[in-house]
């Protein structure tokens, strides 16, 4: 018989109808929760004390707007540092994890490195980086160094990068030793096991956490500020310097939420696909 | 009837002070068929996984054709491109297609064209009656069919010497006889394999010769009438009691 053919016994008709009354009810039910919930919390903020006060010097639409060009420029300077920034330590974190994995006497100083550097750099707040390549390393004046940003980005590259390693070495030592057995079985050499086997099935496992660190990046990016360069939050600063108003600082807030929801969803939808690949075994 | 296919000698492996293999001898000629059967335990995976160079072995040396592998200066990577091996548990890549597991060694490895890997993959899985799931994941196949792709992926090497290490264990009964006329297949064809098992059954109908391994040796070796209807050794008739007990094996 055909899929079409089929015509649902009385029973199926009378199951699918209740399930569908089900569904109708728990939408109208959400609904009504929902809007009793946002209407008390609306009274309760507008309606207490304060709250003239608090709306003039945090929502005040005028300084908004007029802080705005400022606070996008700034804004654009984390969008690029984040990309730039995010790429780096993804490429180095995958490098020191591999390095980290590499077996023999003749890597072990390759292999001490790599653990050196993702001890210290995870336990070094990313501030004194900052500090130490953006204040320090310019005061050795050696030739052809790079300005104040690019150095920024490299205490960003470095911090994260020691993160981003931990997380690509944990993937590749979930790969079963049996998947490694096969394909050296097949002939393939270390590398290419490593290329064509290992790496594809360990950062799909960790692609979830991966892109968790790179929403934390966008939010430390701004820290560059600290070194001279103007960021978003920088920027709203200033204005806010200039005004005696802290409207600025909710406009660069709102813009930094908008900037991460593409990104969060991202996660969430590689996380989600992740799970169901997980449960479809 | 020159230089056998695979000649081992005085085999050792230990593990962690454990004696798995203790001095082993075999050969396997070429088109020859052995079934090594022994306890669970008894060291049949380590001896195949010691030919196949995956463990290191302790001590003796493993030929090859003629050619010493065990030598600290042969390529491991070049010995084992002569070498099938298929697992209990298949061991599929989950992330590449069928297809795509079964071309990447020729691809990478051989350095084949891909056109013409993926074209003689396609004619062995039709071979086999898998031709619909060559785009396909492994996690979509039954135990059976994956395990039939994991011995074409073995065989699209064109091995000198197919190891087979309980290739039906993990598979539900009704799955294990798609499996073994595939084995029956490659022995017309000529394959020389070497296969642990404990399909008695199947060990007598398709093998040359049966080897009882325990203790580490290989206590008995014979034509499979012989080892598995009138052992010499005590050890091997006690094991053959159990095995009838369980039911996996028919009386007379
Ligand atoms: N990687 C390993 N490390 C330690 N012991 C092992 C390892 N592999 C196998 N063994 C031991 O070697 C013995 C033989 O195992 P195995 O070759 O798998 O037996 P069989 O395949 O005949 O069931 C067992 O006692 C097992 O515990
Ligand atoms: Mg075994």
């Amino acid at each position: 018989m055909k899929l079409t053919d089929h015509h649902p016994s009385p029973i199926a008709r009378e199951r699918a109808g209740y399930r569908k009354r089900q569904t109708v009810r728990s939408v109208l039910v959400a609904a009504a929760s929902t809007g009793v919930l946002g209407t008390l919390l609306v009274l309760a903020v507008t309606g207490s004390p304060g709250w003239e006060r608090v709306r003039q010097s945090f929502l005040d639409p005028r300084i908004g707007r007029e802080a705005l060009p400022e606070i996008l420029t700034g804004l654009w300077l984390n969008v690029r540092l984040l990309f730039f920034c995010a790429l780096g330590a993804l490429a180095l974190g995958l490098l020191v994890a591999v390095l980290r994995t590499l077996r023999g006497p003749v890597f072990f100083p390759v292999r001490a490195l790599a653990a050196g550097y993702t001890y210290t750099f995870r336990g070094l707040p990313l501030i004194i980086v900052i500090y130490v390549l953006t204040l320090g390393v310019p005061g050795l004046r050696l030739q052809g160094m790079p300005p104040v940003l690019i150095l920024g980005g490299i205490a960003l590259v470095l911090t994260y990068g020691g993160y981003l390693a931990e997380v690509f070495r944990a993937g590749i030592e979930s790969i079963h030793p049996s998947q490694l057995a096969a394909a050296r079985s097949l002939g393939l050499t270390y590398r290419q096991t490593m290329r064509h086997v290992v790496l594809p099935q360990a950062v799909r496992r960790v692609a979830p956490p991966l892109l968790n660190d790179v929403v934390a990046l966008q939010k430390d990016v701004g820290l560059v500020s600290l070194a001279g360069p103007i960021d978003a939050v920088r920027a709203a600063q200033i204005a806010t310097a200039e005004s005696f108003n802290y409207t600025p600082y909710i406009v660069a807030g709102v813009l930094f939420v908008l900037l991460a929801i593409p990104l969060i969803a991202v996660t969430d939808w590689v996380t989600l696909r992740a799970a169901r690949r997980q449960a479809a075994r | 009837m020159s230089v056998p296919v695979l000649s081992c000698r005085g085999l050792r492996k230990v593990f962690g002070g454990h004696v798995v293999l203790d001095d082993l001898d075999l050969d396997v000629a070429e088109h020859e068929v052995v079934a090594l059967i022994g306890a669970s335990g008894s060291g049949k995976s380590t001896l195949l996984r010691c030919v196949n160079l995956l463990e290191e072995i302790d001590d003796g040396t493993i030929g090859l054709d003629g050619e010493h592998i065990t030598d600290p200066r042969t390529d491991p990577d070049l010995v084992r491109r002569r070498i099938g091996i298929v697992f209990q548990s298949y061991n599929l890549f989950p992330h590449l297609r069928v297809l795509d597991n079964i071309t990447l060694a020729p691809v990478r490895v051989h350095r084949r064209d891909r056109a013409e890997a993926e074209a003689q993959a396609r004619e062995l899985l039709a071979r086999v009656g898998l031709a619909e799931k060559a785009g396909d994941y492994p996690d979509r196949l039954s135990g059976g069919q994956q395990q039939r792709v994991a011995i074409v992926r073995a065989l699209v090497n064109s091995p000198r010497l197919l190891l087979l290490d309980e290739v039906t264990s993990a598979l539900d009964p009704e799955l294990v006889g798609e499996v073994l006329t595939m084995i029956r297949d490659l022995k017309a064809d000529g394959m020389t394999m070497v296969l642990a098992t404990h399909e008695m059954g199947f060990a007598r109908e398709v093998a040359d010769r049966v080897c009882f391994l325990d203790g580490g040796r290989v206590i008995e070796d014979g034509p499979p009438e012989q080892v598995l209807g009138e052992p010499t050794q005590p050890r091997t008739r006690q094991f053959l009691r159990r095995i009838i007990e369980a039911g996996r094996l028919q009386v007379g």
